[in-house]
Formats: C-alpha cells, sequence, structure tokens
C-alpha cells in the first residue's frame, strides 16, 4: 500500500527508473490502449467490406474476398480454396450457387465446370480497403448534404459567436456605463442555467420565430454563450486602456476602436474560442434532435443517430460515416491541442 | 495592404470583413453621437442580451407557465390552467423508493437511475480521474502525449462515442470475440439491463475523465514543488507526503471537479440515448431522456408534465450549484453545468 | 495654434474629488509644464483637456470656444502617452496613418504627411517596422509622429519620458524642444520630474492634491516661491527648512531665533510680517547653495552644524548636515573641501536669501521686502 502511494505521490527526483516508473508505463499503457484503442478498431472497422464485418470473429486488419476477373464472365468472380473428391486442393472462382451446390470453374481453364459442396471449401482473402464505404454514402445517404448542414451551422454560428462574444467583451471590458455590472452577472449568470432544463419552452421559441427545421434555428440559440463573454473579457482587461484613448484622440469612432484596434489584438482569445465553438457546435446533438425533424436538415450527428437506429443497420456504411464525423475534431485536436488544454486549465471552458 | 496579400481567398475574406464591417460603422457612429462615449457600450451588448433573452430567460418564464397549464397544445393560449397537476402527477407516489407504486413510474424510475448513475459515474470518474493525474503529474516521458491521450476523448461528439462502444459491445463485436477466443460465450452486453447500466457508466466515464484529469493536473502543477522538497527534508513518509501536502492542497479543485462531475452527470443524455436508447425496458432511462419522450417522441405531447419534469431538474441543479459557489469562491471562473458554451 | 483657457475646472469621481476649481490659461505657442507628486491630479487635468475624461464643472475654452461636450477627436489636440500607446499589431508607417485614415485623408496626402513626419524624426528607415521590434526611444518618437501627422493646434505629452533610462530621457527632453522651437505649436507636458519642468518649460503649474499652487516662468517660482510646497518642490537638492520661533516684527523685516544652539541664532529676516505673529512657529527655507562656510558676515545667520555625509563631485560638494536640535540641513558648494563626516563646523547664510514660510505647506509665504541679488552665472 505504501509503494503504491509512492507511486502516486512521488514526483520523481532520481535518475534510475524504479519500479514505481514502470507501474507509472504500465498505467499509461493501458490507457493508451483503453482510450485510442476502441476508436482505432472503429476506423480499421470502416474499411471492411459489409461481408468481412460479418465474420466472427473478425480480423483485425480488413481483409475482403479475393476475386478474379475470367474472360466470358461478367464481373471479378469470387475465390475459393477448394478440396476435391480427389483430394487435391485448388483455387477455384464461384460461377453461381444453388443451395449448399456451387458451380465453380478454375480461372486458368474457364471451359471446365466444377460441382462443389460449399462444405468442401472456403474463401480466399486478400487485404482489401473496402473504399467504398467512404465513397457510396455520398451517393445513398445524401451524406453530401448532412455534411454541408453540419459545416454550415458550425462556420456561422461560430462566426457569429465571436463576433457577438467579442461586442459584449468589449463593452464589459473598457467602458464604466450604468449597469455594466449587472450585465455582467446577468451573462455569466447563465452558466448556471443548462439547456436542458429550457429545452420545452425554447421549443416554443424556436417554433414562433418560425426557425424550426431551419438551420438557423439551431444557430441562433447557441451564439450568446457566456463562457466566450468570459474568455474574451480577461483577455481583453489585459489590453492597454492608453490604447484606446490613444485611437480616441486619433479620431477613431467606438466601433472603429473595436474593430480595428481590439479585435485585432484579441487574436489569440478569439483562436481559443474558436476552437471551441468549432467543436460544441459541431458535437451539439440535443438540441438539433428537438428542432430539425426533416432528414433534409439533418447534422452528421442526427444522421448517424437515425442510422443506427434502423432496424438493418448497414454497419459498413455507419461506421465510414462516423469516421468522418469524428474527422475534423481529430485533426483540431491533433494540431490545436496545446490552446484546447490551457483553455481549460485556466478557464474550465470545455 | 489588399494586394499585398498572396492567398486569394484571405484577400476576399478580408476584403469581405471589412466592407461589412465598415457597413455597420455609420449607423455605429450615429449611435455613438446620440448616446454619448460610455453609454455606446449598451450598443455592443445587446446582440448578446437580444439572443440570452430569447432563448434563455424568456424560456425560463414559459418553463413556469408550461408547468403549471395542461393539454397538448404547444400554444400559450390555447394551455388551460391546472395549476398543481402537474406537478402532482409527478409526485403522486405510494413510495418513493419504488417506482412501481408512483403514478408517473417512469419519471421515478429515471429519478432513480439518474441517481444511482451519478453516484457510480462521478465516484469511479473523481478517482480515476486523480490517479491518472498523479501519475501525469510525474516526470515521464512522453507527458504530453500521454495527456492527449486520456483528453482525445473528450471531443468526441456523444453520438460517435456511442457508436464507437456500441460497435464494440454488439453481439459479435470487438469484446464478445476476444471473449471467444478465451472461450467465454459473451452475452449481448446492451440487452441485458444490469450490463447495459454498467456499461453506460463505463462509457460516460471514458469519454469524460480526461476534462477533469485535466483540472486535477492543473491544480497538482500549482502545487509548488519546495513543499514536497521540505517534506523529505523533513523525512516523510510518501504516504504522509501525499496524505499531508498533495491532498489538502488539491482539495478546492477536488471538490469543484466533484460537484461539476455531480452536475453533469444529473443531466446525462446524449451518448446513453444513442448507446441504450433508455433500454433494455427503462433500465439507462435518466431524467432528461424522460424530459424529451415526454414533450417530443410521444404521440401525445405533454408538455406540461415536461416542463414540470424540467422545473425538479432545474431545482436540483440550483442546490448543487449553490454548493459548488459555497465552496468553491472562484465561482464566476467560468466553471460551469453547461458543457456546450 | 491654439490659445486654451481653463475656468473653475472640477472633476469629481462618485464622492472624491480630484480636481478642486483650476484656473489656468495657455497662449498660443507657449510651452507649459505641469508638475506635481504623483496623485497630484496633472495627468487627470491633461486627460481632461484632451476630452479622454469629462469635466464635472467649470468650463474648457479652446480658442474662444467652449469645448465641455465636444469629444476628444473632434477638439483637434494630439497627445503622447506615457507608454506610448502605439498599436502592437500595426507598423509605424501604419500607426502614423490611422488617425489620418480615420478623417478620410486621401491616400496622397496620408503618404506625404507621415514621409514629412518620418524624415523630421529620422524614423525613415523605420517605417515597416512593428513597434515590438523598436527601442525605447524609437517608440517615443513614433508617439510624437503620430501627433505631429495630425498638425494638432495643441500637443499633449503625458509624462513621456517616464519609461526612458536617464540618458536618453536628456536626449529627447532636448528633442522636444527643438520640436517645439520648429514648430511653435503650443505645447502641454506633464511631469513629475522638476528638471524636466525647468528645463522645458516657458511656464510651469504646480499642482498639489488636485489644487494650482503657482504658475509661472521657471526662474520665477524658483526664486518666488509662494509657498512652502512649491519652495520644496522646485529646486535640487531641496530647499531645507528650519523651524523658527518669531520673536519680534519690525520695519525693517520679522525676527527669528532658529532652535540651534549656535552663536547667531537668531536675525531679522527682511519680509513683511504682522505683530499678531510674535511667539508663533515659522519655518525658514533656504537653499543649499545659499549657504557658505566663510566667516559670517554681519547680516548672516550662522549656526554650528554636524557633517553626516559629504559628497565630493569636482565641480560641486554637498555636505549633508544635522543640527544639534536634529533638523538636516544641505549645504551645496562649488569646487572641493577639505572636511571629514564627523566634523563640527559653522555654516552661514545672508538673511536676505532667506525665505519665511507659515507653518503649513499651502500658506502663501511672507511677503520678501527686499528682492536678493539673483546669484547670475559668471
Amino acid at each position: 500500500m505504501v509503494d503504491l502511494v509512492r507511486m502516486l505521490a512521488g514526483t520523481r527526483g532520481h535518475r534510475r527508473l524504479d519500479w514505481t516508473d514502470w507501474l507509472s508505463y504500465a498505467y499509461l499503457l493501458l490507457g493508451l490502449v483503453l482510450m485510442f484503442g476502441p476508436v482505432l478498431w472503429l476506423v480499421l472497422s470502416s474499411f471492411k467490406s459489409a461481408a468481412a464485418l460479418n465474420e466472427f470473429p473478425p480480423r483485425l486488419l480488413p481483409y475482403g474476398q479475393a476475386s478474379v476477373t475470367v474472360p466470358g464472365h461478367p464481373g471479378p468472380l469470387p475465390l475459393f480454396r477448394v478440396k476435391l473428391p480427389d483430394g487435391s486442393t485448388r483455387q477455384l472462382a464461384e460461377l453461381r450457387r444453388i443451395g449448399i451446390q456451387a458451380t465453380m470453374i478454375d480461372p486458368e481453364r474457364p471451359e471446365e465446370e466444377f460441382k462443389v459442396n460449399i462444405r468442401d471449401r472456403e474463401r480466399v482473402r486478400a487485404f482489401h480497403l473496402a473504399l467504398e464505404n467512404y465513397t457510396e454514402i455520398f451517393g445513398k445517404f445524401a451524406f453530401g448534404r448532412f455534411l454541408w448542414n453540419s459545416v454550415f451551422i458550425t462556420v456561422v454560428a461560430t462566426l457569429i459567436t465571436l463576433l457577438f462574444n467579442a461586442m459584449a467583451a468589449f463593452a464589459l471590458s473598457k467602458y464604466r456605463f450604468e449597469g455594466q455590472k449587472w450585465v455582467f452577472l446577468l451573462i455569466i449568470s447563465t452558466l448556471m442555467i443548462p439547456p436542458t432544463i429550457i429545452l420545452v419552452p425554447n421549443f416554443l421559441v424556436v417554433s414562433k420565430l418560425s426557425l424550426l427545421n431551419s438551420l438557423w434555428g439551431v444557430i441562433w440559440p447557441a451564439v450568446a454563450t457566456p463562457t466566450g463573454v468570459f474568455l474574451l473579457r480577461q483577455y481583453m482587461l489585459t489590453i492597454p486602456d492608453e490604447l484606446i484613448d490613444a485611437a480616441r484622440m486619433d479620431h477613431a469612432s467606438e466601433w472603429r476602436i473595436f474593430w480595428r484596434i481590439v479585435l485585432p489584438l484579441s487574436a489569440p482569445a478569439l483562436a481559443v474560442l474558436a476552437i471551441f465553438s468549432v467543436i460544441w457546435r459541431w458535437n451539439d446533438f440535443l438540441w438539433p434532435l428537438v428542432v430539425l425533424s426533416r432528414t433534409e436538415n439533418f447534422t452528421l450527428q442526427l444522421a448517424l443517430n437515425s442510422f443506427q437506429g434502423e432496424l438493418t443497420t448497414q454497419w459498413n456504411y455507419l461506421l465510414a460515416m462516423t469516421v468522418l464525423t469524428l474527422f475534423p475534431v481529430t485533426i483540431v485536436f491533433a494540431f490545436l491541442q496545446r490552446y484546447i488544454t490551457a483553455g481549460i486549465a485556466s478557464a474550465g471552458v470545455k | 495592404m489588399l494586394a499585398s496579400s498572396r492567398l486569394p481567398l484571405r484577400a476576399l475574406a478580408v476584403a469581405i470583413a471589412t466592407v461589412t464591417l465598415n457597413a455597420v460603422e455609420l449607423p455605429m457612429r450615429a449611435l455613438q453621437r446620440l448616446l454619448g462615449v460610455p453609454r455606446i457600450g449598451w450598443v455592443f451588448v445587446t446582440p448578446n442580451l437580444v439572443v440570452l433573452g430569447l432563448f434563455t430567460f424568456l424560456p425560463i418564464v414559459i418553463d413556469f407557465y408550461y408547468a403549471f397549464t395542461g393539454g397538448v397544445q404547444l400554444d400559450l393560449r390555447a394551455r388551460p390552467f391546472t395549476g398543481w397537476e402537474n406537478l402532482q402527477t409527478l409526485f403522486e407516489c405510494g413510495s418513493y423508493l419504488d417506482p412501481s407504486t408512483c403514478r408517473k413510474d417512469l419519471f421515478w424510475r429515471a429519478v432513480h437511475n439518474t441517481a444511482w448513475f451519478a453516484l457510480l459515474q462521478v465516484g469511479l470518474m473523481v478517482v480515476l480521474s486523480l490517479v491518472t493525474a498523479l501519475v501525469l503529474n510525474r516526470k515521464i516521458l512522453g507527458r504530453g502525449f500521454f495527456r492527449g491521450v486520456f483528453f482525445y476523448p473528450v471531443l468526441l461528439s456523444p453520438v460517435v462515442v456511442a457508436l464507437i462502444w456500441k460497435w464494440i459491445l454488439q453481439r459479435e463485436g470487438l469484446l464478445n470475440a476476444i471473449l471467444h477466443s478465451a472461450g467465454i460465450a459473451g452475452p449481448v452486453w446492451l440487452n441485458e439491463p444490469g450490463w447495459a447500466f454498467s456499461w453506460s457508466v463505463f462509457v460516460s466515464i471514458w469519454a469524460h475523465m480526461g476534462f477533469y484529469t485535466l483540472i486535477l493536473l492543473a491544480g497538482l502543477q500549482a502545487i509548488p514543488a519546495d513543499l514536497y522538497e521540505a517534506a523529505e527534508m523533513d523525512s516523510a513518509s510518501p504516504w504522509r507526503r501525499f496524505y499531508r501536502i498533495t491532498l489538502p492542497l488539491l482539495m478546492p479543485n477536488l471538490l469543484v471537479v466533484l460537484v461539476l462531475a455531480v452536475i453533469r452527470a444529473v443531466q446525462m443524455f446524449d451518448e446513453i440515448f444513442v448507446l441504450t436508447g433508455g433500454g433494455p425496458g427503462s433500465a439507462t432511462l435518466f431524467i432528461v431522456q424522460f424530459i424529451y419522450q415526454t414533450a417530443f417522441a410521444e404521440s401525445i405531447r405533454l408538455y406540461g408534465l415536461a416542463a414540470a419534469a424540467s422545473l425538479v431538474l432545474a431545482t436540483t441543479l440550483l442546490a448543487l450549484t449553490v454548493v459548488q459557489l459555497r465552496i468553491s469562491r472562484q465561482g464566476l471562473s467560468g466553471k460551469a453545468g453547461r458543457d456546450d458554451g | 495654434m491654439a490659445s486654451l483657457e481653463l475656468k473653475r475646472v472640477v472633476k469629481r469621481y462618485a464622492t472624491t474629488t480630484v480636481i478642486h476649481g483650476v484656473d489656468l490659461t495657455v497662449r498660443d505657442g507657449e510651452f507649459v509644464v505641469f508638475v506635481g507628486p504623483s496623485g497630484c491630479g496633472k495627468s487627470t487635468l491633461l486627460r481632461m483637456i484632451s476630452g479622454l475624461e469629462s469635466v464635472t464643472e467649470g468650463d474648457l475654452w479652446l480658442d474662444g470656444r467652449r469645448v465641455n461636450d465636444v469629444s476628444a477627436a473632434q477638439r483637434g489636440l494630439a497627445m503622447v502617452f506615457q507608454s506610448y500607446a502605439l498599436y502592437p499589431h500595426m507598423t509605424v508607417y501604419q500607426n502614423m496613418a490611422f488617425g489620418l485614415e480615420n478623417i478620410r485623408t486621401p491616400r496622397s496626402q496620408i503618404d506625404t504627411k507621415v514621409n514629412d513626419a518620418a524624415r523630421l524624426l529620422r524614423l525613415e528607415a523605420l517605417l515597416g517596422r512593428r513597434p515590438t521590434q523598436l527601442s525605447g526611444g524609437q517608440r517615443q518618437r513614433v508617439a510624437i509622429g503620430r501627433a505631429i501627422v495630425r498638425e494638432p493646434t495643441i500637443f499633449l505629452f503625458d509624462e513621456p519620458l517616464s519609461n526612458l533610462d536617464a540618458e536618453l530621457r536628456v536626449q529627447m527632453r532636448t528633442e522636444i524642444t527643438a520640436l517645439h522651437q520648429r514648430l511653435k505649436t503650443t505645447m502641454i507636458y506633464v511631469t513629475h520630474d522638476q528638471v524636466e519642468a525647468m528645463t522645458m518649460a516657458d511656464k510651469i503649474v504646480v499642482l498639489n492634491a488636485g489644487r494650482v499652487e503657482q504658475i509661472g516662468a521657471p526662474l520665477d517660482l524658483y526664486n518666488a516661491p509662494r509657498n512652502k510646497f512649491v519652495a520644496g518642490f522646485i529646486g535640487s537638492p531641496r530647499m531645507n527648512f528650519l523651524s523658527v520661533r518669531v520673536t519680534g516684527v519690525g520695519p525693517d523685516g520679522v525676527g527669528v531665533m532658529t532652535d540651534a544652539n549656535s552663536p547667531r541664532a537668531a536675525a531679522t529676516i527682511p519680509v513683511r510680517g504682522e505683530s499678531g505673529l510674535v511667539g508663533q512657529a515659522a519655518v525658514l527655507g533656504i537653499r543649499p547653495e545659499h549657504i557658505h562656510l566663510r566667516r559670517a558676515e554681519p547680516d548672516e545667520l550662522a549656526l554650528t552644524v554636524m557633517i553626516e555625509l559629504l559628497e565630493q563631485l569636482g565641480s560641486t560638494s554637498f555636505l549633508y548636515c544635522v543640527l544639534p536640535s536634529g533638523e538636516k540641513l544641505t549645504v551645496q558648494l562649488a569646487g572641493q573641501i577639505d572636511k571629514e563626516a564627523g566634523e563640527q563646523i559653522e555654516v552661514c547664510f545672508a538673511t536676505i536669501d532667506a525665505h519665511l514660510f507659515a507653518n503649513t505647506e499651502s500658506e502663501p509665504a511672507f511677503e520678501r521686502l527686499k528682492t536678493p541679488a539673483v546669484h547670475v552665472a559668471a
């Protein structure tokens, strides 16, 4: 017990790896497998054909049915390793199958046909990335439409969020007007009001504004983020007031001061908020689920949810869509991890 | 300046931004003349306040109206006043410990599930986050990488998280394949009430622990190293060092994490809804899903009942928030019970 | 080019008053320096003139126009800030051009004006740089350049040199003075450094706790400080103050007795006084350079002091002495001296050089009956 605690409490001062270090690395390795493993498995699976996905137990890497093209027969024919009655084993291509009886030919000598019991053969496999999973979802499921909806909501909501929040943050950090404290508290207090508890009445508001089943119905309620105002205000407080005064002496109107001086100088904080906003809006689920009920308005998240609920889930397509959905967030994470973790550590934003 | 920009796309974006922002300048100048300098601040906060007013403050008021009116109409004027009826319906119960004796047994099942879920998920997650943060606080190779590893799932959408695990937990999924190779025939995990609930807890921990790990890690890194050196000089045992230095100094962060995690666990919806749909039966039905179903997914939409349940949830959250504000002085620091902005 | 007039100007925040009714006239082309200790309200007064702070009471007249309600931008003034306040995301050129762009000056004119100002301030080579790539002195010049291109009617400087090192400060001081002589524009300059005030100003305004203590030409302030505060603030090293008791009032002056147990501790200071003062406490002021170690002349006061510390700079020597009463006395002598710390010496000064003040800082000094001969450097 004491040793376990030493592992947890100690910060290593000495050079050699002692066993607590080994234990730490073991823990982290387990974490790596548990945290990344499932995502990796999803990605690998998404490259498997529908047939390969139906196999049990599954293989790690995507293997597909090997096939050959035989002259005189349309399309590629699936290959099997067949044990013939004479005891020899040969690779034959299947022409057709009726019940347990398959008609097969040797690709080398296509004129000779074999009747084979399907129990006497097994599939020949080859490494094969089922890229068709990715290409076909655009044709079969209007995936492009969902992608566009998600991108539209994410980009537009983020731009409006940045503008509105920066304006409010500017007023709250650079002016002293009557009621300012009150406004700040009002905005910050909404942090305590989770959207889940105003789901029902918000539905009414959005429907009265004729925003039901419109992408704007998802965008507008999301743009006044208190977290964003707070984050930007804290940053803008660090911009010296003398710069604002200098700009005033330079004949700049207040609006011009906002967008020529304060906005460019807040770029680092705006970048952090932009990253968070993109992730929030891309991942939104419950509110879009309530507002958007027509399939053509679905975001990626809604589309995924709706497909996984269908009776005959076509996992090969669903997995490909899931991978495409997590792809942007992964890219953002890979390149901007530093900003995200710094943002959370400092302001507790999520 | 525009001409010197080599990227045409960037130049276009700059041009569009310049044109629009310039267009706003004229009316803003007029307002500035009208209001004077400090009062123009009101104009800057107005867009935010309008949005918040329409989509946050107004709905709170309507929430109460809905909760005290009945019928299936969305329109406020078409709803008859029913007083406490909705709340009475929710709370009419033989014994609150046994949902089957309640008039709205589904609501009480959701309450029970949510309470158990919050207890288990938060307890396990906070311990795991603490252990992970302590390990990550050691001088280890690739610390940034491993921190990223634990954090990555936090950024995934709830739907994606649910699908990743649904794919692993399905009848012929990876987990059963692994068990198969060990000679065990695994069950259909999400079809069995006990397992479905346990996996809901596990999946939500998997998805969220990185966030709490990060907060605790920040807290650990704020503890001055010389405290440990002083303790080592005093030949304090590692256990004492953990118990007497790390734990007390980390306590504020730990409490914030604890309350935050409870506030969010009580609102759990997205990933469990996609993973199990609340089932099998009502084994993983939580309060928010009850609200959603009552108002939007049933053929008879009982907005009033859903609003009443929202008020119950809101009261719970308010109590938790008060607790949070009590124990953490940084109540306005942006650490709050919502994770969407 | 403009004149400026302040009439009973008051600034009040909620409950505290920081400017208590200031009257001031600045003539066209004058170089006026506001000087005073930190917190005296000099920067607030400047910001009220600029329009960045509102005027609570009183009137502000610019070229005969009341401008209380005219915004900062419309007053046509330019300001150089203590932190320079250069826009960090713009180049030197853009910094200087920003103000002109805001009033929609044609591109070609902006170019001419910025280039002219850059030439004047030797900034041509730096126009493409960002403020972070400049030295302190260069930033200072850009800040001045930004003010110049606007061709303001009055330049306002808010402690512009306080962020520079000593050497650069002296250099920039002469540059600003040269600039004033060249542009002949009205300039108002705020500083807490009385050396800057003395060297640069046509007219000094001494401020203390939100009130004007004295307004006048630098040497007038030095020679005839209106009260103890001004006397102590202007001049370096500081004027010595000794507490005295009034022993008599006559036509030749006021008889005083110092606390010191010295051979000639009593004297008559040639100032106008009233008989009611007899027996009251007052303060005698004497500048360090008016004290000497020679034998006392008849009209002089002599004190026995002990040297605590000695500073010999070669051309000048400073003696930091202490009286038996514990009061300190600084003596400044030309040349070098042959004394040591710890020695008892006798110091003397002419009563005509002495000032006599009431016991409080702001009460007016006793009016002098004779003007002392100004010590003109040969």
